[in-house]
C-alpha cells in the first residue's frame, strides 16, 4: 500500500512488540538472577544446612547476629576494604600513565595494545597460579631476582606471611586487572577535546603544565567512573583470594568467607546471610555509581532520551 | 627541555618497562613449562631446557582434553543462547523508545555488579531441583547471569549506532521488528556480534566459583577449576611444572584470539563501559 | 499344570539372574595408581562373585569429595553404594552410613589397628573398614647427622639444637640455603594435623576429648606451641607459613633441610633416581615433647564405607570386606606401598622386601592419636579451621600461645555450644 506512513500505527505496534522483544531475556534474568537472589536472602532467615535444605525453618535474624558477632566476618570485611582500596589506586594510577603513554602516536603503538591486553585475556585462575609460582619463596623468580639485584637480603615469603600475603594479592590483582582501567581511561582520552591543546600549545604552556590544568581535570569524570566500575568488581573478588591464598584469614574476603560458611562448614543460614549483606553492600556502591554515570551523562548532554 | 634522544629513548624505556610488566609472568610459566623434575626449581631466567613431559603428564594423568571440551560447550552453549535472547532486546533496548527503558538500563548494568557469591545458595537450590547438579547444562545456565547483561549492554550500545535510514526504509516497507532485526539488523551486527560474543565467551571460560561448586567430577570439570585442582600422582604432589603446562595450554589460544581481535574487543569493552 | 512349572522356572531364573548379575557402584581416588590397585582388586571381586564394579569418579580434593558426598547423601542418592572416606568422615556421615557389624566377625575386627577400628566406631556402629593408614614421620639426612655425629633426636628440643647446630655449621661452610626442619605450617588441615602432634606428644590432649570436652588450652600444649613459634625463621624459614606436604618435600629433597615432617608417600619419591638426596635419607618416630610425652603421629588414612540408601547392602559390604581383607592390602603394600592397617603384616617377608621401611613402621602405628573428629561430628570442620587458624596465628608471631589458646577456647565453646556437640 502506497502513501505517507501513518505514525501512530506503527509506533503502538511498537510499543506491544517491544515487551515481546524482551520477554525471553527477561524471563531468563529472572530465573538466573532474581529468584537466586529472593531465595538467598530467604536462607539468610532459617537455619537451612547443605545436608537438608527443604528442613529449614524460619530463625529471624539469628544468623545475622552470629555474623556479627564473629570476629573473623570483621576481619574479612576489612580484608575486603583494604584490598580494595589499595588495588583500585593503583590500578587507576597506572593504568592513567599506561593510556596516556598509549596515546601517543608512535610506531609499535598496535603491538603495545596487543601486549598489554594480555594480562586481562589470561584466566583469573591461571594468574593465580603463574603469580603463585614466582612468589614461591625457595624457588620462585621474584626472590631470586630480587635477591640478585639486592634488593632483599634473604627470600621472602610473599604468601605466606601474614603481612605481604595482601600484598602480593594485591599486586597479582593489580597486573591482572589494569589493562581493563587502560582502555577506558584511553578511550576517555582520546574524547578529549584538541582545541584546549592547541591553545595551550600556543600560549607556550610546557607538557606539564598541560597535564595538570587540561588533561586531569577533563579525565576526572572518566578516572571516577573507573574507579567504582573497578572497585565493584574488588569487592566482589573470589577467585583470586582461594586459589593463591586459599582459606588463611589474614587474607580471606567476604566472598570466600561466604563460601566457606556455605560448602566447608555446610551452613546455608549463615553463608546466605554474609551474602546478603555482601550484596547489600555492592548494591549501595552501584547505586551510587549510577547515579555519577546519570550525572556525567546529563552533564555532557549525551542522555538521548 | 631535554634533548630529543635522551626524551626519545626515555619514552622507549617506558614502553619496554610496560611490555616486560604484562608478558614476564606468561613468558615464565612458559619457560616452566618446559622444565622437569629437579631443573624445575632453577630460577636461570632464559629456556635452557626443552622438555615436553610436563605437557604430556597434563594430558595423561587427567582428563584435561577432556575439561577444554566441557569448557568449550559450556562457553559455546552460554554464548549461544545469551546472543539469541539479547540481540530482539537489545533491538527494543537500543533503537525503541519506550518508558521505562532507562530504568531497564541501568538494571542491568545494577545485574551485572552482581557479586556470584550472593546468589550461589539460592542457584545451587535451583540446580539442584532441576536434576541438573554436576551437568554442563546447569552450569550453562547459570552462566547465564554473567553472560546475559554483558551481551545486552554491549549490543544495545552497538545497536544505537547504527544510522536511522535502513530502519526506516525497512518500516516504510511494512516490516515487523523480527523481519527488522533478522533481514536488515543482523547483518549489518555482524562484527558487533563477533565482538560481544567474543567478550562472552571470554567471561564464560574464565569463570570460576560456579563451575568450582556445580561439577564436583574430574570428567564434568572445566578448565580453571582443572588447573586450580590439579594434584599429581599421588593425593598430596602439586606438579607445578604440570600446572604451568595446563596454564600455557589454555592460554595461548586466548592470546592469540586476543591478539587478532583485539581491535573489536576494545570497541566492544569500550562501547559497552563508557558510552551510557 | 506346565503353566506352573514355567513360571516357577521363569521365577528361578530371575532369581539366579538377581542373585548373580548385581552391580555394585564405588566411589574410589580416581588418581593414578591409588585407581589402578582399587580398580584391579574390585574386579577381582566381581570375578570370584560373578557380579559387576561400577567405578565412579569424584574430586581429589577432600573437601569437594565431602561436599560431593553430603550433597548426595542428603538427596539419598542410590548412585554409589560403596564410599571411600577420609578418617575424619566417620563422625560426620555417621548417620548415612550402614553399620558393618553384622558383616564383620570378631576375629577380622580384631586384625586392624585398634585406633583406626575405634575412629570408625560412633555410637556403637561400625560405620566403616579400615583400608589403609598415613602417619606422620620425621624424615632425616642421614649423611648430615653422621657429619655431625649426632643421633636421631627423641625430643623435640633435641631436634631444634640439633637443626640449629647443623643449620649453622653449614652457612659457614657456604651452603646457605640449607633450612634445619621444614613441615605442614600452612594454614589448613594439615596444620591441625602437625600441631596435634605436637601437643599430644607433650601431654596436652587432643583439642576436645572423647567426652566433647575443650582441653586445648592446658599449660603444655601453651608450651608445645610457643616451642613451634619458636622454630619459624631460625631452624624453619617464613615460608614454612605457606608450606603444604609438597612444598616441604620440595626443599627438603632439593637437600635444603635436614629434617622434614611428612607422610610415608615422600618415601618413594626421595629415593626416585633423580632425587638429589637418594639414599641419605632416614626415617624415624616424631620426637616427643619432653621426657614425659609420648612419640605419637597424627591418625591419617583412608577407610571404606557403604551407603545406608545402596540397593545392595550385602553385595556392597561384601565388597568392602574383600578389599580390606588381609590379602587385597599385602597386594596394594606390594604393588603401591599402600600402609596395611592390619598389625601383623608389618612382619609380612614378602611387604618388608618390597618396602624395607615398613618394617620400622608399626612402632609409629600402634601409637597414632585421632583428631577429634568423632565427638565433634558435624562441626569438626569449624573446629579444623579454628585451630589451624589459632596455630597459624602463634606460628606467625601474631601473639603468643597463651592468647591464642585461651581465644580458641572461647571460640570452641561458642561452636560445640560448651561442650554438648
Amino acid at each position: 500500500m502506497v502513501g505517507p506512513p501513518r505514525p501512530d500505527r506503527p509506533a503502538r505496534r511498537r510499543a506491544g512488540t517491544v515487551w515481546l522483544l524482551l520477554a525471553p531475556m527477561l524471563l531468563a534474568l529472572l530465573l538466573v538472577a532474581a529468584w537466586p537472589l529472593l531465595r538467598t536472602l530467604w536462607f539468610s532467615f532459617t537455619d537451612a544446612t547443605l545436608f537438608d535444605l527443604s528442613a529449614a525453618r524460619y530463625v529471624g535474624l539469628a544468623n545475622f547476629a552470629l555474623l556479627l558477632a564473629d570476629p573473623e566476618w570483621w576481619r574479612s570485611v576489612r580484608n575486603t576494604l583494604v584490598f580494595t582500596a589499595v588495588s583500585v589506586a593503583l590500578e587507576i594510577g597506572l593504568g592513567f600513565a599506561i593510556a596516556l603513554v598509549l596515546n601517543r602516536e608512535f610506531p609499535g603503538r598496535g603491538p603495545l595494545r596487543a601486549a598489554v591486553l594480555i594480562p586481562w585475556a589470561i584466566p583469573t585462575v591461571v594468574s593465580a597460579k603463574m603469580w603463585g609460582w614466582m612468589f614461591h619463596d625457595v624457588y620462585g623468580v621474584v626472590n631470586a631476582i630480587l635477591l640478585q639485584l639486592g634488593v632483599i637480603g634473604a627470600p621472602v615469603a610473599w604468601t605466606a606471611s601474614p603481612d605481604l600475603a595482601m600484598a602480593a594479592l594485591i599486586a597479582v590483582d593489580v597486573w591482572k586487572t589494569t589493562p581493563f582501567a587502560v582502555l577506558l581511561l584511553l578511550a576517555g582520552l582520546q574524547m578529549l577535546p584538541q582545541d584546549y591543546y592547541d591553545a595551550a600549545e600556543v600560549d607556550g604552556a610546557s607538557a606539564l603544565s598541560k597535564f595538570v590544568r587540561i588533561t586531569l581535570p577533563l579525565m576526572k569524570p572518566s578516572l571516577a567512573v573507573a574507579a567504582i566500575f573497578r572497585a565493584l568488581d574488588a569487592m566482589r573478588m573470589f577467585d583470586l583470594v582461594y586459589v593463591l591464598t586459599g582459606s588463611n584469614r589474614e587474607t580471606m574476603t567476604m566472598a570466600v568467607y561466604a563460601r566457606q560458611q556455605l560448602f566447608d562448614f555446610q551452613d546455608f543460614g549463615v553463608g546466605s546471610a554474609a551474602s546478603t549483606l555482601l550484596f547489600l553492600v555492592i548494591a549501595l556502591v552501584t547505586a551510587i555509581y549510577l547515579t555519577m554515570v546519570r550525572l556525567r551523562l546529563s552533564e555532557h548532554g549525551a542522555l538521548a532520551g | 627541555m631535554l634533548p630529543r634522544a635522551i626524551r626519545c629513548g626515555a619514552f622507549l624505556l617506558i614502553v619496554a618497562a610496560i611490555v616486560l610488566y604484562a608478558v614476564f609472568p606468561f613468558y615464565w610459566a612458559v619457560v616452566s613449562s618446559l622444565r622437569t623434575g629437579q631443573a624445575l626449581f632453577s630460577t636461570s631466567l632464559l629456556p635452557r631446557d626443552f622438555q615436553l613431559d610436563n605437557y604430556i603428564a597434563v594430558f595423561a594423568e587427567q582428563p584435561f582434553g577432556r575439561n577444554i571440551l566441557n569448557s568449550l560447550m559450556v562457553a559455546g552453549l552460554t554464548v549461544g543462547l545469551s546472543l539469541i535472547l539479547a540481540v530482539p532486546a537489545s533491538y527494543a533496548l537500543g533503537r525503541v523508545t519506550f518508558r521505562g527503558r532507562g530504568a531497564l538500563l541501568f538494571a542491568f548494568l545494577g545485574v551485572s555488579m552482581f557479586p556470584q557469591v550472593a546468589v550461589l545458595s539460592g542457584m545451587f537450590e535451583i540446580i539442584q531441583s532441576l536434576g541438573l547438579y554436576n551437568r554442563l547444562l546447569g552450569l550453562a545456565l547459570s552462566y547465564l547471569l554473567i553472560t546475559l547483561p554483558l551481551t545486552v549492554w554491549v549490543l544495545t550500545a552497538f545497536m544505537r549506532e547504527l544510522p536511522r535510514e535502513i530502519e526506516e526504509a525497512a518500516v516504510v516497507d511494512g516490516a515487523s521488528p523480527l523481519i527488522l532485526i533478522w533481514r536488515v539488523l543482523l547483518p549489518l551486527m555482524a562484527p558487533a556480534l563477533v565482538a560481544t560474543g567474543l567478550l562472552a565467551f571470554i567471561a564464560a571460560w574464565n569463570e570460576f566459583l560456579f563451575a568450582l561448586t556445580f561439577t564436583l567430577s574430574s570428567e564434568t570439570r572445566t578448565v580453571p577449576v582443572a588447573i586450580a585442582l590439579i594434584s599429581g600422582a599421588t593425593g598430596y604432589e602439586l606438579p607445578w611444572g604440570n600446572v604451568m603446562a595446563a596454564s600455557v595450554t589454555v592460554t595461548l589460544p586466548l592470546v592469540v584470539l586476543v591478539l587478532i581481535f583485539q581491535r573489536r574487543i576494545v570497541a566492544g569493552l569500550t562501547a559497552g563501559a563508557v558510552k551510557g | 499344570m506346565t503353566k506352573f512349572l514355567m513360571l516357577a522356572a521363569a521365577v528361578c531364573g530371575l532369581v539366579a539372574q538377581g542373585a548373580a548379575a548385581g552391580t555394585v557402584s564405588i566411589s574410589c581416588s580416581a588418581l593414578g595408581k591409588e585407581y589402578e590397585l582399587c580398580k584391579g582388586g574390585a574386579q577381582a571381586w566381581a570375578q570370584k562373585t560373578g557380579n559387576e564394579v561400577r567405578f565412579v569418579s569424584t574430586p581429589n580434593s577432600a573437601t569437594d569429595r565431602l561436599a560431593l558426598y553430603l550433597q548426595m547423601m542428603a538427596a539419598r542418592s542410590p548412585d554409589v553404594d560403596v564410599f571411600q572416606i577420609d578418617v575424619i568422615w566417620p563422625g560426620l556421615l555417621a548417620s548415612h552410613l550402614l553399620d558393618l557389624t553384622p558383616y564383620v566377625r570378631p576375629e577380622v575386627k580384631a586384625q586392624h589397628f585398634q585406633t583406626i577400628v575405634d575412629n570408625d566406631t560412633v555410637d556403637g556402629h561400625l560405620v566403616a573398614m579400615p583400608w589403609f593408614v598415613d602417619a606422620g614421620l620425621l624424615y632425616y639426612r642421614k649423611d648430615l647427622l653422621e657429619k655431625y655425629g649426632v643421633g636421631v633426636p627423641e625430643q623435640w628440643t633435641d631436634l631444634a639444637a640439633t637443626a640449629q647446630r647443623i643449620q649453622d655449621a653449614e652457612h659457614k661452610a657456604g651452603n646457605q640455603r640449607l633450612w634445619g626442619f621444614v613441615f605442614q605450617g600452612r594454614a589448613y588441615e594439615g596444620l591441625t594435623v602437625d600441631a596435634l602432634e605436637w601437643i599430644a606428644s607433650s601431654g596436652g590432649g587432643t583439642i576436645v576429648d572423647g567426652s566433647g570436652k575443650i582441653t586445648v588450652n592446658n599449660p603444655p600444649a601453651v608450651a608445645a606451641l610457643d616451642l613451634a613459634a619458636g622454630w619459624v625463621g631460625k631452624i624453619a624459614p617464613e615460608g614454612v607459613l605457606a608450606y603444604g606436604e609438597e612444598e616441604a618435600r620440595g626443599v627438603f629433597q632439593s637437600g635444603d633441610a635436614v629434617f622434614m615432617r611428612n607422610w610415608p608417600y615422600a618415601w618413594a619419591l626421595a629415593n626416585a633416581p633423580d632425587s638429589p638426596i637418594r639414599g641419605k635419607i632416614g626415617v624415624a618416630p616424631l620426637p616427643k615433647g619432653g621426657p614425659d610425652g609420648r612419640h605419637v603421629a597424627t591418625l591419617g588414612g583412608q577407610q571404606l564405607a557403604v551407603s545406608k540408601y545402596s540397593p545392595h547392602p550385602d553385595l556392597a559390604a561384601d565388597l568392602v570386606l574383600y578389599l580390606a581383607s588381609a590379602a587385597e592390602q599385602k597386594r596394594r603394600a606390594i604393588e603401591g606401598s599402600f600402609n596395611p592397617t592390619i598389625a601383623n603384616l608389618y612382619k609380612d617377608p614378602e611387604i618388608l622386601q618390597a618396602n624395607p621401611f615398613m618394617g620400622q613402621l608399626d612402632a609409629v602405628f600402634a601409637n597414632m592419636v585421632a583428631r577429634p573428629a568423632h565427638v565433634t561430628g558435624s562441626k569438626y570442620n569449624r573446629v579444623s579451621v579454628a585451630f589451624f587458624s589459632a596455630v597459624h596465628a602463634i606460628l606467625s608471631h601474631r601473639g603468643d600461645a597463651a592468647t591464642n589458646l585461651a581465644a580458641l577456647e572461647k571460640a570452641l565453646n561458642a561452636i560445640g555450644r560448651n561442650g554438648r556437640w
